[in-house]
């Protein structure tokens, strides 16, 4: 665990590119732990580049980031194992099903088997576990997906669009999991201006590669988050 | 390391059992090129030296087709970043994808070879099988290592069906030249003669050689 003062996250004027073209530029924040960050932003603003970075896929190419007290990316190895990812991609191999996807997954992080069926109990499952993943709804794929996030237990949530796929019944199931009565601290975006806004502390805008927006979440209104994509 | 090496590997496995898109093609592809050069050659039989080469360039080419799929699963369906997440040490993958190649050539070759030794071989096998396998396994290691560490080069581009031929082929004509000296004088017409142990030496030494590049250079390669 992290000490009080130190925050779950924090980023120094951070940028990323892809060749010419610049993701983000000059991106800092800090959140403490145990604390939601929602970043909203339009597609191409750099959500998803900002996410992948804080998982340690990859690496800024300016500024400092640290995550759970450790610099990155000198540091990720110490870190990975309390990180929980959920990005646009389930990370699960379609020809092998769901159980076998999370046992996969739980030899790497070295959790015991037993994990696999309380998490596959809990995003509801247990019944189609042995299907395929090919041949599961994107709904089910998504509920697996969660699952593969949460099987290790991990401090820090990264969640990209996390509900996208989900009827409500669904996302009533996971909300303990991955939603804010989990007590993690999560990083999580959203296209949602209403709904995005529930269980966040702190909220984050993007916009052209650059922070737009960045107050507290009970300071920020639907109309600027929709200005964001305007 | 073990267990990760384990997990992969087992996964991979499972993978090929259930989708047969690698070792079938490489035996077929093999058998194919033996019924090919069988006409191709217009020869009843072959021995020696023009043995060894078919034999071993067909190998060869055979072992492209594997490399080409090895990380495919990986690339398409997010096995990168899922193992780049866990607190796993990423040479692992390395190791898994090497023995699981190796595993692949094996298997194809304990069915290419009885078809090339009906289809073309002019001398028998039976003499010369225990020494022939000692080749074809310090081969396949070569293959296996060099492969892998090729295949992680060319799947993050995009043209990987044309990068792997590009780079593995000279970087394995070493393996080729040493397998094909080393079992010329086993497919001898008149008996097997002795192994050649400087081939087998070589060939050995380039396994070793490239495990150490692949070792230290591995790690790299998943870097963003």
């Amino acid at each position: 665990m992290l000490p009080d003062h130190d925050p779950a996250v924090s980023l120094r004027g951070v940028g990323r590119r892809y060749g010419e073209r610049l993701a983000l530029r000059d991106i800092s924040f800090e959140l403490a732990t145990g604390q939601t960050l929602v970043v909203f932003g339009p597609n191409g603003a750099g959500k998803t580049t900002l996410l992948r970075m804080l998982a340690t896929l990859l690496r800024a190419h300016a500024g400092e980031v640290r995550v759970l007290g450790r610099p990155l990316p000198d540091e990720g190895y110490a870190i990975r194992s309390r990180i929980g990812f959920l990005g646009h991609e389930p990370l699960l191999y379609r020809e092998l099903s769901g159980r076998e996807n999370l046992r996969f997954h739980a030899r790497l992080h070295r959790v015991a088997p037993a994990s696999v069926e309380a998490v596959l109990e809990a995003v509801g499952m247990t019944r189609r576990a042995d299907d395929p993943v090919a041949e599961l709804s994107r709904g089910m794929v998504q509920r697996l997906a969660v699952a593969r996030a949460v099987l290790h237990e991990p401090e820090l949530l990264l969640l990209d669009e996390p509900l996208a796929n989900l009827d409500p019944a669904a996302v009533a199931q996971v909300q303990p999991l991955i939603g804010a009565a989990s007590g993690r601290t999560r990083v999580l975006t959203s296209h949602d201006p209403v709904g995005g806004l529930v269980g966040a502390d702190v909220v984050l805008g993007l916009k052209g590669s650059r922070a737009q927006l960045l107050a507290p979440a009970a300071d920020v209104t639907a109309a600027q988050i929709a200005a964001l994509y305007a | 390391m073990r267990q990760t090496v384990a997990a992969l590997l087992a996964k991979d496995l499972v993978l090929e059992l259930r989708t047969r898109e690698a070792v079938p093609a490489m035996v077929l592809f093999s058998i194919t090129t033996y019924v090919v050069f069988h006409f191709g050659l217009d020869r009843n039989s072959i021995d020696g030296d023009l043995a060894s080469g078919v034999l071993w360039v067909t190998v060869l080419f055979a072992a492209i087709l594997g490399i080409n799929r090895l990380f495919v699963a990986e690339h398409e369906q997010g096995g990168f970043d899922g193992f780049l997440l866990a607190p796993v040490d990423r040479t692992a993958m390395f190791v898994a994808k090497a023995i699981a190649l190796f595993a692949f050539l094996c298997v194809v070759e304990l069915l290419a070879v009885p078809a090339f030794a009906v289809l073309l071989l002019g001398p028998s096998l039976g003499q010369a099988l225990p020494e022939l396998l000692l080749v074809l396994l310090a081969a396949n290691a070569g293959i296996a290592v060099v492969g892998t560490l090729v295949a992680a080069l060319a799947i993050q581009t995009r043209a990987r069906d044309l990068m792997v031929p590009l780079l593995v082929l000279p970087l394995l004509v070493p393996v080729v030249l040493g397998a094909a000296r080393a079992s010329a004088p086993l497919l001898a017409q008149g008996g097997a003669g002795p192994l050649p142990g400087d081939w087998l030496a070589l060939l050995a030494l380039y396994d070793l050689l490239f495990a150490l590049i692949a070792y230290a250079v591995f790690d790299f390669l998943l870097e963003d």
